[in-house]
């Protein structure tokens, strides 16, 4: 029970995280830089814009509940499990923005869902520690 | 630049998540979920190492992964990072020894199929 709630906020968190990212840092612009420094403080600027900063917030609540996940949870079961948040995008897209949905998106969102009933088959924790 | 980008996203993630998962192991299952419990428990986590390191290598993969898309389609950036899967799945296996049976195994490759077909 534990373990679905938590991968629900996981996958929420992620999901809603990104969305205000990319809004934000479609406003802030693209960044055009060659070196991994210009490239981190155009990242860190980018920080001043509210979505983005809500955006990191959002994921900030995101890796917490990762952390407290993994602390009895298989790495090799939640890895999967959160790609639940593709399946949720394209939903999302199709149902409220009214997204035309190409037929090969509708396959790979299919053979996700077909993943996870497989790994959600499996336990949760495999290691002796946990 | 763009494969060296999705190297630094790939390896990043994998390493970041492969630390995280050594260090909230080693503070046992979180059973207390009350708010004053919780914070003590989490504080607590970030001072142990391979938590601490955790974060660096998760926030390099993070920034990485937005100058990827800054100069490559998010349906080249996806799928690429999608291979990050497979390398996970395999350093579970070998090195935090989780026992990944072949049900796991297939649902993973479904998984990483679906990803990239999504984004194609």
């Amino acid at each position: 029970m534990k373990t679905r709630i938590c991968l629900l906020i996981v996958v929420l968190a992620n999901a809603v995280g990104n969305v205000l990212l990319s809004y934000g840092m479609r406003q802030v612009g693209s960044i055009a830089s060659s070196s991994p420094l210009e490239l981190a403080l155009s990242s860190v600027r980018a920080m001043a814009n509210p979505y983005v900063l809500a955006g990191v917030a959002v994921l900030v609540v995101f890796l917490l509940t990762h952390m407290i996940l993994l602390s009895w949870a298989d790495l090799s079961y939640i890895l999967p499990m959160t790609s639940a948040g593709y399946i949720l995008v394209t939903l999302l897209s199709w149902w409220l923005l009214e997204e035309n949905v190409k037929t090969l998106r509708w396959l790979g969102t299919a053979l996700i869902v077909a993943g996870m009933v497989l790994v959600g088959g499996t336990p949760v924790s495999t290691t002796k520690k946990s | 630049m763009t494969f060296f980008l999705v190297a630094l996203v790939v390896t990043g993630n994998a390493a970041g998540y492969l630390f995280q998962t050594m260090g909230m192991k080693q503070g046992g299952a979180i059973e207390d979920f009350r708010l004053g419990a919780l914070t003590r428990t989490l504080w607590a986590a970030f001072r142990n190492r391979w938590v601490a390191l955790s974060i660096p290598a998760l926030a390099l993969s993070f920034f990485a992964f937005m100058g990827l898309v800054s100069v490559a389609d998010l349906s080249f950036a996806v799928p690429a990072t999608a291979a990050g899967y497979v390398m996970e799945t395999l350093l579970a296996r070998y090195i935090l020894k989780e026992s990944v049976s072949r049900r796991r195994w297939a649902g993973a490759a479904l998984v990483a199929c679906g990803v990239v077909l999504i984004s194609l």
